[in-house]
């Protein structure tokens, strides 16, 4: 009788799944143009900040004397600086700061700011609380501030800088994070596996933890892009790497010197940093919407 | 409602001594202190015993709970302590620099509010595929944008290329015009974003399916059916922006060179003038937990559905 | 003979989905005439909704008519510009939708939101539109009128607001009212007064209804004639009359056999258990809930006590709030009463906390009303089905595939399901595993929360066999939430009938439908759809078998 029944009404709905479950090859077609366009600007800075001298064979930081600011040309694709240093080779020298800022910024944040989250809604009640309104403190002061605020307790420089700024993304990971427990908790599923007997740990890492980090990832695409920005604001103002170092802010802070006459020097260096902050918010975005 | 209120004043009043005593912490009482470093630096010649009465002239020698009670007490009056570096009450300093950051920003925000509308209104006005994804991906790029850089390209393309905008000796008004929109457009950005994506969550709302069917046309299903419910949930980022604000104002007058609370911070993190800092923190939490509060408490006379809610549970 | 009022003719409608079109209606042609009620039956998918939709001119944006027309008073609306239709809808076709709860604009005033359709119509003055609008709602009995006309929507139950809803409908009385599933989400007791008020409303006017229903009681009860739809195609359409006595298309004599509510012949099912064997002892259980951080309490529970035979089926019935939910949570271990006892198996549950609680969940597992939120999207089958075994002593990993696979057949799935993930499911496939999880650990009790009210009709049918035959093979006792009574009639042997959180009836099923102890329980019966259709010719056995 049931497999009569399931016949009937099974048939159909297995070959329209397996109709919507095409090859990788379709699949990776269908990829939008945009977010191909974001990956790839994401992996060519990956390369610059791994291998930069496959890419240009000026160095970043020694300039040539008598050939200060000239415009674009074949010889230097973006021109250079008011030193005589090619300022494309500066920006793929100057990824490996921006990124590794970065990096060690979304790190500090995802981890700790997770950890936070995941032990607020998992254990509720009074820990909960204490939590949260750390939490709320930590938004309540504007995120430039309270950078400010530890790269003075800190010191200056570039690591000091990266960690200021993941620190202020503890508490937007945090309360992310908590809103996914407390979510994920509360559905039917998560309360099956109680019901058939699961302990409290098997259940946070079976069911809990990976429908819960998916959002949490997509915060982490988006604040990697926070990040470049936030830094190279740091850089701008003085409080990151010191000069020479090629970082995308400083870059920025130094053509403005002469802007007058050598635009393209601030235009091309703040580019790069629109780009790949763009590349970060539309992965991030077709992450948020992998939901299964 | 009274218990809301009551609670809901406490949460708000907990956060603030939360911000106050991190503040403290961090500013205060783990750094290595702004007095040693104006004071021991080798041009000041000053004996160790000099130092020490500067110290306990400014209370920095005495235990730290003791300084905490003390300082809190002072900020409770308003007096938020001495700027090391400048030798003045924290407080003058800050009566001179917060108007014209507090103009600077407020022109901001209405700017970003006009830029905000115009983008939502476009995006469900223009009719043709690509100009409309053109709109609804403008918010995408402004939020990309660095503040600082856009400063610069600013005055690159509106004062030295175009000319339209005097940078030698500008008007009181033209002045203001370029730094107005640095600061208005990252702004724009997260608010046009969240009003976009309000208006399409609403437009499919069964109730706008009734009303069309009631035979109301486009325009006044969007006026009188979506325009107040995509709004209201705005009222919520309202804190958030407040220091989106402070932060792009403290940077644009970094770019345009004006006076103001941005130009104050800078100065205090590069001398480590930690009261200015801490004064600037504390104040600027207050003003977000403030607008949080009113919006929490604005919120229910809003929306109908709140109000009922909450007299129910009081 | 003039024009029949609303024709259909050979429409066809499609969506776009990515960059191709999936057609949802094919060839659809019927006719509504003046005065009359026509009912659009079928099953989530039939394209029923989506024709109603495209007689209002509201297709969704990527909707398109693609062929055919819609004659209305013989003008063809199909390919008419919004603007077009703004000038008839309300007017000419109104709409009574399918969930009121979230069809009036919550930061408006009800009044508002009714005198809305007058204005935009220009029916007089702000004076006179006050005027109609208060009798109106006194009309489709919001009383006083005053009072509703200043209420937001929240401030109203949901049949209040379909009041609401149809007042506007009926407010310029139109000639043809699209009335989209208008009470599916209502109780039952509820959604017969709508339905009483609807008849009312239109028999005053002349109004044609175009009744669309996934309910096929509810047609049978309310429609002239019927239109029975699947998969975007009609199968059979004709007097309400005809179509049941003498079915022409098998697919509507499946639906007609599978509809619990249409169904006079039911299984024989066993005498209740005589011995003293029980598998569940509930006793004067009570539960009280905190209101909103104050000192009152709410009593969602009050004073229930029932006794379920092993291997028999007990079902508790009652509408939203009646505490139904709150009692089977404490049966299963999630809530602790405030008061009495709840035996399963001799074991008072009640006292078990900790490890031993989890220990003894073996014995009793729940099965949810949704399949779509009670398995984790990010889970296989296979995966889903094994866990509930890796939380107790675990058998080796070649042993519990097997009986993985194994109870995959049992609830009738093949194989092939083992890897895919929840979303590549059905409805009732997912309900499937669901059962297969529930039952992987042998368990003695099965709860089962609503677990068929979220199903088709034809799908719940099937899994109300697979229960059945579980059931015997296993020895299983069921314990069965449900708000239909007719389903409730069907498959339990006892029963409890659950109002404001008491026990208002209980016993053996057919003691309690031939002579019921409360008015409630009368009224609940009364109110179920399809008891005023004819009966039926044939048999359940003959199509079943």
């Amino acid at each position: 009788m049931t497999s009569e029944t399931h016949g009937e009404s099974g048939a159909p709905d297995i070959a329209a799944i397996e109709a919507a479950q095409p090859g990788w090859l379709v699949r990776l077609r269908r990829v939008p143009l945009t977010l191909a366009l974001a990956w790839l600007v994401v992996f060519i800075v990956l390369l610059w900040a791994v291998a930069p001298g496959l890419f240009t064979s000026y160095s970043g930081t020694v300039g040539v004397p008598g050939e200060q600011l000239r415009p674009p040309s074949l010889e230097h694709m973006l021109g250079t600086d008011g030193l005589g240093r090619d300022l494309y080779a500066r920006i793929v020298y100057g990824a490996v700061h921006s990124l590794s800022g970065a990096f060690v910024a979304v790190t500090v944040g995802l981890l700790s700011g997770t950890l936070l989250g995941l032990i607020a809604g998992a254990r509720g009640g009074w820990t909960d609380a204490a939590i949260m309104r750390l939490v709320d403190s930590m938004l309540a002061v504007p995120s430039l501030l309270l950078s400010l605020s530890i790269i003075v307790l800190l010191g200056f420089g570039t690591v000091e800088v990266a960690i200021a700024v993941g620190a202020v993304s503890v508490a937007r990971f945090a309360r992310l994070a908590r809103s996914e427990v407390i979510r994920v908790r509360h559905s039917d599923y998560v309360e099956a596996a109680f019901g058939s007997g699961g302990t409290f740990w098997a259940v946070l890492w079976r069911h809990i933890l990976p429908n819960s980090l998916t959002s949490v990832i997509a915060l982490a695409a988006l604040q990697f892009g926070s990040a470049i920005l936030a830094i190279s604001t740091l850089g701008f103002l003085g409080y990151g790497a010191p000069p020479p170092t090629p970082e995308w802010g400083l870059l920025i802070a130094e053509g403005r010197n002469y802007l007058s006459r050598a635009w393209w020097l601030t235009a091309a260096s703040g580019f790069v940093v629109v780009l790949v902050v763009l590349a970060a918010d539309r992965i991030s975005k077709a992450i948020g919407k992998t939901t299964p | 409602m009274i218990r809301y209120l009551i609670g809901r004043v406490g949460q708000a009043l907990l956060v603030l001594m939360v911000t106050f005593s991190a503040a403290f912490l961090l500013l205060q009482a783990l750094p290595g202190d702004a007095i040693m470093i104006k004071f021991m630096s080798p041009d000041m010649a000053l004996s160790a015993d000099q130092i020490a009465e500067i110290r306990s002239a400014y209370g920095a020698d005495l235990p730290i709970w003791e300084r905490y009670f003390r300082t809190l007490a002072n900020f409770l009056t308003g007096n938020f302590g001495y700027s090391i570096q400048a030798g003045v009450p924290v407080s003058q300093q800050l009566q001179v620099n917060l108007p014209p950051t507090l103009q600077l920003a407020s022109l901001g925000f209405l700017t970003a509010i006009i830029l905000t509308i115009t983008i939502a209104a476009l995006s469900n006005v223009v009719g043709m595929g690509w100009l409309r994804a053109a709109i609804q991906s403008m918010p995408s790029l402004f939020i990309s944008v660095p503040v600082f850089w856009l400063g610069i390209m600013l005055i690159q393309v509106f004062s030295f290329q175009l000319g339209l905008v005097s940078v030698i000796s500008p008007g009181p008004v033209e002045r203001l015009i370029l730094p107005v929109l640095t600061l208005a457009i990252p702004i724009s950005a997260p608010m046009s974003q969240i009003l976009m994506r309000n208006i399409d969550e609403v437009l499919a709302q069964p109730f706008v399916a009734v009303a069309k069917a009631k035979g109301a046309s486009h325009t006044w299903v969007l006026w009188r059916h979506v325009v107040r419910n995509a709004v209201l949930p705005m009222l919520t980022i309202a804190g958030v922006l407040f220091g989106e604000l402070l932060a792009g104002a403290v940077v644009t007058e970094a770019v345009y060179g004006l006076n103001g609370l941005g130009g104050l911070t800078n100065q205090a993190v590069g001398n480590h003038d930690t009261a200015v800092l801490q004064a600037i923190v504390v104040i600027s939490a207050l003003a977000f937990v403030s607008i949080n509060l009113v919006v929490d408490l604005l919120y229910p006379v809003l929306d109908p559905r709140l109000g009922t809610k909450l007299s129910m549970t009081a | 003979m003039t024009a029949p009022l609303l024709e259909i003719d050979d429409l066809a409608i499609s969506y776009k989905v990515g960059d191709h079109d999936q057609r949802v209606v094919h060839g659809v042609s019927f006719r509504v005439d003046r005065g009359e009620v026509v009912a659009l039956v079928g099953e989530s998918g039939s394209g029923k909704t989506t024709t109603a939709q495209a007689v209002l001119g509201l297709l969704a944006g990527n909707g398109r008519i693609e062929q055919g027309a819609i004659r209305l008073n013989g003008i063809d609306i199909a390919h008419w510009p919004q603007k077009r239709f703004d000038t008839i809808r309300g007017a000419v076709v109104a709409l009574i939708p399918q969930d009121p709860g979230s069809s009036l604009n919550p930061v408006r005033t009800i009044g508002a939101q009714v005198a809305e359709v007058l204005q935009i119509h220009g029916r007089g003055d702000r004076r006179a539109i006050r005027t109609r609008t208060l009798d109106l709602l006194t009309r489709v009995g919001l009383l006083p009128a005053e009072m509703r006309a200043d209420q937001y929507p929240h401030e109203l139950s949901g049949g209040m607001k379909q009041r609401v809803l149809i007042a506007i409908a009926v407010a310029l009385n139109p000639d043809l009212i699209v009335a989209d599933e208008p009470t599916s989400a209502l109780d039952v007791t509820v959604q017969r007064v709508i339905l009483d008020l609807i008849d009312e409303l239109r028999r005053e006017n002349g109004t044609a209804v175009l009744l669309v229903t996934h309910d096929l009681g509810v047609a049978a009860d309310r429609a002239n004639r019927l239109v029975v739809l699947q998969g975007g195609r009609i199968q059979e359409q004709g007097a309400v009359k005809d179509v049941l006595a003498a079915p022409q298309s098998a697919y509507t004599r499946r639906l007609l056999s599978d509809a619990p509510s249409l169904t006079k012949v039911r299984p024989a099912r066993r005498a209740p258990g005589s011995g003293e064997d029980f598998a569940i002892v509930v006793e004067r259980l009570t539960h009280d809930f905190p209101v909103g951080g104050t000192a009152k309490r709410f009593r969602a529970v009050d004073d229930v006590s029932f006794k379920v035979c092993r291997g028999t089926t007990h079902a508790i019935v009652g509408e939203s709030g009646s505490g139904k939910t709150t009692t089977i949570r404490g049966v299963v271990g999630f809530l602790k009463p405030t008061a009495g006892r709840i035996r399963i198996d001799g074991e008072d549950m009640t006292t078990l906390k900790g490890e031993a609680l989890r220990r003894f969940r073996r014995n009793i597992q729940l099965v949810y009303q949704n399949p779509f939120g009670s398995l984790d999207p990010r889970q296989t089958i296979s995966q889903i089905v094994e866990e509930p075994l890796l939380n107790f002593a675990p058998p080796p990993k070649a042993e519990r595939a097997k009986k993985v696979a194994d109870m995959l057949h049992r609830v009738g799935l093949p194989e092939t399901f083992l890897g895919r993930h929840p979303r590549a499911l059905s409805g009732g496939q997912r309900q499937r595993v669901a059962i297969a999880r529930a039952l992987v650990l042998d368990p003695r009790v099965l709860v089962l929360d609503e677990a068929v009210s979220a199903l088709d009709v034809t799908v719940q049918a099937q899994i109300l066999a697979l229960l059945d035959e579980l059931q015997k093979a296993l020895g299983l006792t069921y314990l069965f939430v449900s708000h239909d009574l007719a389903v409730v009639q069907q498959i339990s042997d006892t029963v409890s009938v659950m109002y404001k959180g008491r026990q208002v009836d209980g016993g053996p099923v057919d003691t309690v439908f031939a002579r019921p102890n409360s008015d409630y329980t009368r009224e609940l019966i009364d109110a179920i759809p399809g008891r005023k259709a004819p009966m039926l010719a044939l048999s359940t056995a003959s199509v079943r078998g």
